[in-house]
């Protein structure tokens, strides 16, 4: 089972970006659940959201305390004490941020895990792009699946496809399109031998 | 077909292929999205011959189902927590009337002090209203359950509410396979009511009833609870036979057949409880599972038959009876032979996660249990000891005549001020 979890805050998508990686691996055949933090909604307010994925059904319903991977909004988040907490040796960590993960205060981290595995994109910058607004989680989810592997990159923009009709669905799979391409490239650099898919 | 859908938009399709006339609810956490996908297949029109009913609270939702129903159309609602304490009286009204309503409850704690978040509390407050309550144990079940409870409900005569935990079901986002209508449509018949509010062929229900009848009255819904336990495990037999899934029913038990340990609890916790327990048995621990899905009626003789060869049972409950403990700690416990020790755990009041790893912890703890006891998943004890203290404190205080300072230390109250002994 593969257990990822969203930080970000109130207004960023982070509930859809776990709903929409569900979903692309439903297309692939996988079992998947999605589920909030279940706080009370505020714009800005730190929001959590978890996602699981496995070939076989999920019967698990506690929140995910070990993560193979976690996906951060938002970079002002990065500070808070708990942020990393349960994040497995070898996850991944994806951070929206057009810097560096190493200048971003969490050396420690970027050195403690695997090269390659803590990885920046600029999501927003790419949201603002394709989309128009600062809404990043669509580009997340496309340096998600270049990160991990987890699923496919036509899956994600079937996703997004099922979740935004349109102009609005394409403006963010073309997003999401462009951030696969960015953190790929980015972990080819560190690794050589670029896995294509893991299991879970 | 197979999705992958919020919960909550799964009992919605479940609830829509039922084909209600009548829908109405006033919104309340965590039970909004399931009216608001209602309202919205009502308005597009793919939820045909149907009425949304807007109302102004929920005592005036439960009201209008009620009015619909003894009407003779099929009607349908949905609320939470304080919800369902500002409905309770259409909540007695509604099965003392013998009206087949169908009522999800989103299940949520109730305050004071206010909480969104799940727990059974809801559920337990009306226990003994006289409906048919029945617990989901995952998203499937709760789409599932909702055909059942129609059928249940318009076989008898009796409402029926079909607990989901609120956020862990019906927030997430889950595969559920949604059926066809055609298979809904040849499992649900048509209601047909056994008597009908009509202005050309008038009737009074819900007349004044006196001592002379009253107690009848009341043995009779009991009777017709009684009757409910057939009508449920016949209707999830019907149901496997249709849909090919085992859903509903009494009880379900997992790994239980040679425990020594018997773990009984309800609704979502159910899954993470299955977890943990393949985990023990992969230990070689004799432990198992009992879920209970209908709670009312409750299923004493299945409770016991299920229970009968086990040493210790662990009743898992998301409510606490204070000054009691566990309600349905209090049920096993009567479907137990003398000199099996019932330990009640509390767990996951006001929406405190339930990680396995506790549960975990729990049960490696807990293994030598002589005696009944109540205990609390991951409690935080030093805030608990520190308010116990201070409450005796103050307590000894005042029977002293002295108060405590705030910085914990105790001074004398002044002479003059103190009462007389």
């Amino acid at each position: 089972m593969f257990q990822m979890r969203f930080h970000g805050r109130g207004g960023q998508g982070v509930v859809t970006a776990a709903e929409m990686i569900s979903v692309a691996a439903f297309i692939e055949g996988k079992h998947a659940q999605a589920f909030p933090s279940f706080g009370s909604e505020r714009m800005g307010a730190p929001v959590v959201s978890f996602c699981r994925i496995s070939e076989r059904k999920i019967r698990l319903r506690d929140p995910v305390f070990e993560a193979d991977a976690l996906v951060i909004q938002d970079p002002t988040l990065l500070q808070s004490s708990d942020i990393f907490k349960g994040l497995k040796d070898e996850g991944y960590v994806l951070i929206n941020s057009s810097r560096e993960a190493v200048d971003l205060g969490i050396k420690h981290v970027v050195e403690k895990m695997p090269r390659g595995h803590v990885l920046t994109v600029p999501a927003t910058d790419l949201a603002l792009k394709h989309i128009g607004r600062p809404l990043p989680n669509t580009a997340m989810l496309g340096g998600l699946a270049a990160i991990t592997g987890i699923v496919r990159m036509d899956s994600i923009a079937r996703a997004i496809g099922e979740t935004f009709a349109g102009a609005v669905g394409q403006a963010n799979t073309a997003a999401a399109t462009e951030a696969y391409a960015y953190v790929a490239g980015k972990q080819r650099a560190f690794n050589p031998v670029y896995r294509e898919a893991i299991a879970c | 077909m197979l999705k992958q859908i919020e919960g909550s938009r799964a009992i919605a399709e479940a609830v829509a292929m039922c084909r209600p006339g009548v829908v109405c609810a006033y919104p309340i956490t965590p039970q909004t999205h399931i009216v608001e996908a209602l309202g919205e297949m009502v308005k597009s029109g793919c939820l045909k011959d149907c009425e949304y009913i807007n109302v102004e609270s929920e005592f005036a939702a439960l009201s209008v189902a009620i009015g619909s129903s003894a009407a003779g159309v099929r009607s349908y609602t949905a609320t939470s927590s304080q919800g369902l304490l500002f409905m309770a009286e259409a909540v007695f009204n509604a099965s003392g009337l013998g009206l087949p309503i169908v009522m999800t409850l989103g299940n949520r704690a109730i305050g004071s002090p206010i909480n969104i978040w799940n727990d059974h509390s809801d559920a337990m407050s009306m226990r003994d209203s006289g409906w048919i309550q029945l617990f989901a144990e995952d998203n499937q079940e709760a789409a599932d359950l909702h055909i059942q409870a129609f059928r249940i409900a318009e076989d008898i005569g009796c409402p029926v509410m079909v607990c989901v935990d609120g956020f862990i079901l019906t927030h997430a986002v889950e595969q559920v396979d949604i059926p066809d209508q055609e298979q809904v449509d040849s499992f649900l018949p048509p209601f047909k009511p056994v008597q009908v509010l009509d202005p050309d062929a008038p009737v009074t229900i819900g007349a004044l009833v006196g001592p002379d009848a009253f107690m009848e009255v009341r043995y009779l819904d009991h009777q017709k609870q009684i009757m409910a336990l057939d009508v449920i495990s016949e209707t999830a037999r019907a149901f496997k036979r249709a849909f090919g899934r085992d859903s509903g029913g009494l009880v379900r038990t997992f790994l239980a057949d040679d425990a020594e340990v018997v773990i009984v609890a309800m609704g979502s916790v159910i899954g993470t409880l299955k977890d943990m327990i393949e985990e023990k048995r992969d230990a070689s621990r004799k432990i198992g599972l009992l879920s209970v899905c209908s709670f009312r009626p409750f299923p004493s003789k299945e409770v016991r038959e299920a229970l009968k060869n086990v040493r210790h049972v662990i009743v898992l409950e998301k409510s606490l009876a204070s000054g009691q403990g566990g309600v349905l700690a209090a049920h096993v416990r009567s479907c137990l032979r003398e000199g099996v020790p019932v330990t009640t755990l509390i767990a996951g009041l006001g929406g405190r996660p339930i990680p396995k790893n506790s549960l975990s912890a729990f049960v490696d703890g807990v293994k030598g249990a002589a005696n009944d006891e109540l205990l609390f998943l991951d409690l935080k004890q030093e805030v608990v000891g520190k308010e116990l203290e201070k409450i005796r404190q103050f307590r000894a205080s005042r029977s002293a005549g002295i108060k405590p300072s705030k910085n914990g230390k105790t001074v004398p109250i002044a002479r003059g001020r103190r009462k007389k002994a």
